[in-house]
């Protein structure tokens, strides 16, 4: 047994460490690191600074433009762009409908919307929930009805999330009510320019627009448009969901919070000291430190096991559990760090284009709470921490 | 012992429920934080003409001499309704300070208009460098001429930026933490020398940062005698927890309510999603956390008469549990709730954010852990107690 990287896996590592250095954009790192909301342009340029590298499809084979790293080398980079402040790259096309695509879509589909991903021309977004279908997806409502060489789409999809910004999303619609659950439902995309869709915002706790509700009202979607076979969309969404919790672990984005938290209880002030001089706050942060040195060699060893291909399966359950629960810690332990200027609440502070709103106490602790509240997130979407427990009592378990 | 109300404060429970549940629906609240105070003058105009103003205040200051039963019973209802009127920062924090430390003028100046809805207050108390901590004060006040010049910094001072009066500790002596030395001054916001910047905090309400720059106040804006306000401020902080601690109840009732309301109408694989035990046992361990945190605010208030080192202990305890049952009962109903539990348009998210910042507020349960950990224990127990 041997937990050490290899000369080849340390030198892959430094090599995306320049490239960071060289290529991410500045001021949107900056933006990352003081907790501020990032505009569309900003994923974009990160994007593109991606895929001029080569380097955005990390899931993907080498033939469809993917760099066909294993599960190391993808662990090895997300903790590089995460310790360097880099924006999560937005999953929907290049790590969710695009390993669908290259799975179940047709030559042309892949020919038509792999490439369009790479270049940033289309923005994807997922639209499975409903409002009456969440946990239980497969109980979903929108309809689909074939007419000629359409289908047409009525129904409601809801908690898209960046849908503002999106032009295509990707839809699981009923086709035959009158199968069994699972077994009606087709895996369909769609272009958020055709008549009769509709997208209105969700205004979340934090008074962030995230999400979005998006409503279908007879929109005309070519047949052609369906991915995989008629009736059987669940296999493709399944399919995708073992992508979704692929790198759940957020063990990267956890590290370097745990480095911000650090920083924050280093500049914070408590009668007249640091607060990182406080034995009960250097407590409270060597526990949350010690269940992510957990976390990242759990992670390391699921990644391990699966280093040979394929994905991993109820384990990654395991690592989404856990990897939001730490998460969530940290942010808490964020927000208390600044004491009573967790109580500002200075909207237009934590705006990309607020930066010359002056935060109320120290600059650090503008976004803390309005962040605590945002992540409690974590442990509802891609399946909720409940569903994962579930999961895990059925698949490892057997209960 | 009696854990019941006696006729009067039953009165009183009727009265402020009443008013919070016709007047405070979760829409007007929203309506209410948007008016220029953040709050309804026209709310807080009743508040005073049903003489609620006037209920901790003693009888010959105009009041009706309610202790902390009766205040418990204000904040519960206030933590209901979650409202935003500023009833802690003008009667339990300013006017409680202005009783304990003004001299009969200075009360006669100030109560009434108080009492009667026409001044409101707030307590400057904390500083950017002190965290929680009420006795570190950097803020000087030099004698200058016959009066005073206050010269420092106060930290996210609640309903600050629309108080007619402000209530400032400076120290006149010694250093940061000590007893000694801590002076209240009462401020005019409008005059020169005082900076306000006001702010919406998360959870719905209003504070702001005050600079003193050199701001000359006359000889009678100094409250009580000369450095020696610490054992006043210690007992009206103590008042505000424990009328933070009934709000919290009262937030987390609600909370509780609208969960339990959820699991039994939110449909998921074919039934109401409160069929499933974890969330069953997730709502139960909430209803044990809402018990508990009731029997503290019932702690609290009734301690409030008691001798300083046994209150102190009991309000510590208090905020400690009051803070840590508040965030699980928060976190709890958010992800209960799921996607709709993260939406502003929902209640439960803005019952949520208060019962988080409930524990930034008068000082956090690590704040209040260390204090218990390190007062002494206090002659007697709960068979001493009245
Ligand atoms: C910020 C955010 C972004 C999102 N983005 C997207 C997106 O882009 N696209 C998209 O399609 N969806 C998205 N979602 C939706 C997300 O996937 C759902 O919120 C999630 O599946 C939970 O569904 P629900 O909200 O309807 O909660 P419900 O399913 O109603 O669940 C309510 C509660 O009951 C629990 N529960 C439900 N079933 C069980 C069970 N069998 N056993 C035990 N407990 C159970 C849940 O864990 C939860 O605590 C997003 C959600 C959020 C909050």
């Amino acid at each position: 047994m041997d937990i050490t990287y290899t000369a080849e896996e340390q030198a892959f590592r430094a090599e995306v460490r320049r490239f960071l250095d060289e290529k991410l954009p500045r001021d949107v790192s900056a933006k990352v690191r003081q907790g501020k909301r990032l505009t569309r342009d900003d994923h974009l340029r990160w994007h593109a600074a991606l895929a001029e590298r080569g380097w955005l499809a990390v899931h993907w084979p080498t033939q469809y433009g993917g760099t066909g790293w294993g599960p190391v080398q993808r662990h090895i980079f997300d903790e590089e762009c995460a310790a360097a402040g880099a924006p999560q790259i937005i999953p929907f096309g290049v790590s969710m409908v695009a390993p669908v695509i290259i799975r179940f879509g047709t030559e042309e589909q892949k020919r038509h919307y792999l490439p369009r991903i790479l270049d940033g021309i289309d923005w994807w977004c997922q639209g499975y929930s409903e409002p009456g279908a969440g946990s239980d997806l497969a109980s979903l409502k929108t309809r689909a009805v074939r007419d000629g060489d359409h289908y047409v789409v009525n129904g409601q999809k809801t908690w898209t999330t960046l849908g503002q910004h999106a032009n295509m999303i990707f839809c699981l619609v009923r086709t035959d009510p009158a199968a069994k659950m699972q077994e009606g439902i087709s895996f369909l995309l769609i272009d958020m320019a055709t008549p009769g869709v509709t997208v209105r915002p969700i205004i979340t706790l934090d008074g962030e627009h995230e999400v979005n509700e998006v409503f279908f009202d007879d929109v005309r979607v070519p047949a052609g448009n369906l991915v995989g076979q008629e009736n059987k969309g669940w296999t493709c969404a399944k399919y995708l969901l073992t992508y979704e919790r692929t790198g759940i672990a957020g063990v990267g984005m956890a590290k370097a919070a745990l480095r911000h938290l650090k920083t924050v209880a280093a500049r914070q002030i408590a009668q007249g000291r640091p607060l990182i001089e406080d034995p009960q706050v250097r407590r409270q942060i060597a526990e949350v430190e010690i269940d992510l040195m957990a976390l990242e060699m759990t992670n390391l060893r699921v990644i391990a096991a699966v280093q040979g291909g394929g994905v991993p399966g109820a384990e990654s359950s395991i690592l989404k559990v856990r990897g939001t629960e730490i998460r969530q810690a940290i942010t808490d332990l964020l927000r208390r760090a600044v004491g009573p200027y967790a109580l500002p609440f200075p909207q237009d502070a934590l705006e990309a284009g607020g930066a010359a709103a002056e935060p109320v106490g120290p600059d650090h602790a503008a976004p803390l709470s309005a962040q605590y509240f945002n992540r409690r997130k974590l442990s509802i979407y891609g399946g909720s921490n409940e569903i994962q427990k579930n999961i895990i009592a059925k698949m490892i378990l057997g209960l | 012992m009696d854990f019941t109300l006696n006729d009067e404060q039953r009165m009183l429970d009727d009265t402020v429920n009443r008013l919070v549940r016709e007047r405070y629906g979760f829409e007007q609240r929203i309506r209410y934080g948007r008016e220029p105070k953040g709050y309804s003058d026209e709310t807080w105009a009743l508040l005073a003409e049903l003489g609620l103003l006037s209920v901790p205040f003693a009888e010959e200051d105009g009041g009706i001499g309610g202790g902390g039963v009766e205040l418990m019973v204000l904040h519960q209802a206030f933590g209901r309704g979650l409202t935003l009127e500023p009833y802690l920062a003008t009667v339990v924090l300013g006017g409680g300070l202005v009783a304990r430390l003004g001299s009969a003028e200075q009360r006669a100046a100030l109560l009434p208009a108080v009492i009667a809805g026409e001044l409101t207050l707030a307590l400057a108390y904390g500083e950017p460098a002190g965290r929680y901590e009420p006795l570190w004060i950097e803020t000087r006040a030099g004698r200058s001429g016959d009066g005073w010049r206050l010269t420092g910094r106060k930290a996210v001072v609640l309903n600050g930026d629309g108080a007619g009066r402000l209530l400032v500790t400076a120290r006149t002596a010694g250093q940061p933490g000590e007893r000694d030395g801590v002076s209240v001054f009462l401020v005019d916001p409008a005059q020169p020398g005082v900076t306000l910047r006001g702010y919406p905090t998360i959870d719905g309400l209003r504070a702001a940062e005050l600079t003193l720059d050199g701001a000359e106040l006359p000889a009678d804006a100094l409250l009580g005698r000369e450095g020696a306000a610490a054992d006043a401020l210690e007992a009206v902080l103590a008042a505000g927890c424990a009328a933070l601690a009934a709000e919290a109840v009262g937030a987390m009732e609600a909370a509780c309510e609208l969960t339990l309301d959820y699991l039994k109408t939110r449909q998921q694989f074919g039934g109401p999603i409160g069929r499933f035990q974890v969330l069953q046992h997730r709502m139960v361990d909430m209803r044990i956390a809402l018990e508990q945190a009731r029997s503290m605010a019932i702690l609290a208030a009734c301690s409030l008469d008691r001798p300083a080192a046994e209150r102190e202990r009991r309000i510590a305890a208090a905020k400690v549990l009051i803070g840590r049952s508040g965030r699980f009962i928060a976190e709890q109903a958010i992800q209960m709730h799921g996607g709709m539990g993260m939406t502003e348009e929902a209640a439960i998210s803005h019952y949520a954010k208060r019962l988080v910042m409930i524990d930034h507020w008068l000082g956090d349960a690590d704040h209040h852990l260390a204090r218990f950990a390190a007062l002494p224990e206090a002659e007697g127990g709960l068979e001493q107690a009245a």
